[in-house]
């Protein structure tokens, strides 16, 4: 059996010809018709659009937490937890595809794809950010705030100095992981036009005719985009551990 | 120093403080004890508002506490409080622990507060550890560490509720040592405890509670020696 797939495996490296085939497919997608500048123009589109999301996503997310925290800090429902309650519920109950047509065609009027674009994705992530934000502030114990607040802090300085130094080593590594979410959810961009790496792909699809060598590419990037991210996020993860002291 | 009117608190429909009245005076040691259940935590708590008291007023050094036009937290500087899981801040250091509050509220310079921090850390007893992190200190080293740093906002008055009940038997001798030190200093202290021998010894009063009510009170004396009522009685046979 394994002396079989030996065989076929050499025989397929040894076939010049379906070698030759998809050299050629791909030599011509990417160098002939520029594809390498196609996808290159559509990298920095998609990092783009995902950097600034991340920042409305993590700004918008950081205060709807603390909307919803009032109501812990009042021991009750208030009107800042209604409304970022609301807020979350309907951004995590429809579909964010749906969300981004909604902001390109009826907010924004077909205009400012791009923009529309940023805000559409950045808002939506803002939502699981929060929760995320929330649960690591929540994961705090009570008592820390008591200590806090007996020492004449007021609820924003313990925040500031005390909760939210030790939430961020529980909400760093959930964030990490909203943000790889995050820029692949992006490639939704292009059904409103917006030239990504996924439009990259299908215009050169629409130059080819064929569907392989495009949709290769987008998965290749998108795969070397997120092992970047993933591995930097790991070495930082592991620096804060390092610095651990609890 | 400390006026305590008809104090009441529910949590929903459980009654914890059923009407406590209680006078304090400058530097009088207070220990309140009594069965698990019987609010004496609570009424603790109640003292430096981190439970809001349903009824009933609470004035310490001349601020009414219990005025919704006070500000909490410049009342709160007042009046220190020591918990039972010493709730050190493990992000900070030892000396940050101490010197955080004083100089975030600028009550301090960076400076002075340093200063401060290590002669307080130094008078109970862990000056080395200054810049050590709390989970590297044993129990009772991060209970002292707590006290100093509730003595750096020069309370006037310092609120215990239980500082010895997390701590390995052999390690609450070295804390009690402190508390006790504090009360000869004359710092007036409110002590929830269940260390019996520290009452009989350093409180200048002894508060019975059981029912959310102040069942007995006076000198350590009377109320171990000779307790009137059946309650206390009945408590201090199992405990004593």
């Amino acid at each position: 059996m394994n002396e079989f797939i030996d065989m076929e495996f050499f025989s397929l490296l040894s076939n010049q010809s379906w070698f030759a085939k998809w050299g050629e497919k791909f030599y011509n997608a990417w160098i002939n018709l520029s594809g390498w500048k196609l996808f290159l123009d559509g990298l920095k589109v998609t990092l783009v659009v995902s950097a600034v999301a991340v920042l409305i996503g993590v700004l918008v997310g950081f205060i709807l937490a603390l909307m919803k925290l009032t109501e812990v800090k009042k021991g009750r429902r208030t009107i800042l937890s209604t409304i970022a309650g609301i807020y979350i519920d309907i951004i995590r109950g429809t579909p964010s595809l749906v969300q981004l047509m909604i902001m390109y065609f009826i907010v924004f009027k077909s205009q400012a794809s791009f923009t529309a674009g940023m805000l559409a994705f950045g808002l939506n992530s803002a939502a699981y950010v929060a929760e995320i934000i929330r649960g690591g502030i929540l994961s705090v114990n009570k008592g820390q705030m008591e200590a806090g607040r007996s020492l004449g802090l007021s609820y924003g300085m313990t925040m500031r100095y005390v909760i939210v130094p030790q939430a961020i080593k529980t909400i760093l590594p959930a964030l990490g992981n909203e943000f790889i979410v995050l820029i692949k959810e992006t490639s939704v961009i292009s059904f409103i036009g917006v030239a990504d790496i996924m439009k990259a792909g299908q215009f050169l699809i629409s130059r080819t005719y064929e569907p392989y060598v495009p949709y290769i590419s987008i998965a290749v990037i998108y795969y070397i985009i997120i092992k970047i991210l993933s591995l930097l996020l790991n070495a930082f993860e592991r620096r804060l551990r390092k610095n651990d002291t609890r | 120093m400390i006026h305590v009117k008809d104090l009441h608190k529910h949590f929903g429909k459980l009654q914890v403080l059923n009407g406590i009245d209680v006078d304090i005076k400058k530097g009088e040691c207070v220990c309140v004890i009594g069965p698990s259940g019987s609010g004496k935590s609570t009424f603790l708590r109640c003292l430096n508002l981190l439970e809001t008291p349903t009824k009933g007023e609470i004035v310490i050094d001349g601020i009414n506490a219990t005025d919704k036009k006070t500000n909490i937290d410049t009342f709160r500087r007042e009046v220190g409080m020591v918990f039972q899981q010493f709730n050190l801040f493990p992000n900070l250091s030892i000396l940050e622990n101490v010197t955080l509050a004083p100089v975030k509220l600028k009550i301090l310079s960076k400076e002075e507060a340093n200063k401060k921090g290590m002669e307080l850390l130094e008078r109970v007893g862990v000056g080395a550890k200054a810049n050590n992190y709390p989970t590297q200190l044993s129990g009772g080293q991060q209970q002292r560490v707590a006290i100093a740093r509730a003595l750096c906002m020069s309370p006037n008055v310092l609120l215990f509720d239980e500082p010895t009940s997390a701590l390995d038997p052999e390690m609450v001798g070295e804390v009690l040592d402190v508390m006790k030190q504090l009360a000869e200093e004359g710092m007036t202290m409110v002590v929830v405890t269940h260390e019996m021998g520290f009452a009989r010894e350093v409180a200048d009063r002894v508060i019975f509670m059981d029912g959310g009510v102040i069942v007995e009170q006076g000198h350590p004396k009377d109320v171990f020696g000779n307790p009137q009522h059946e309650r206390t009685k009945a408590f201090l046979s199992k405990v004593l």
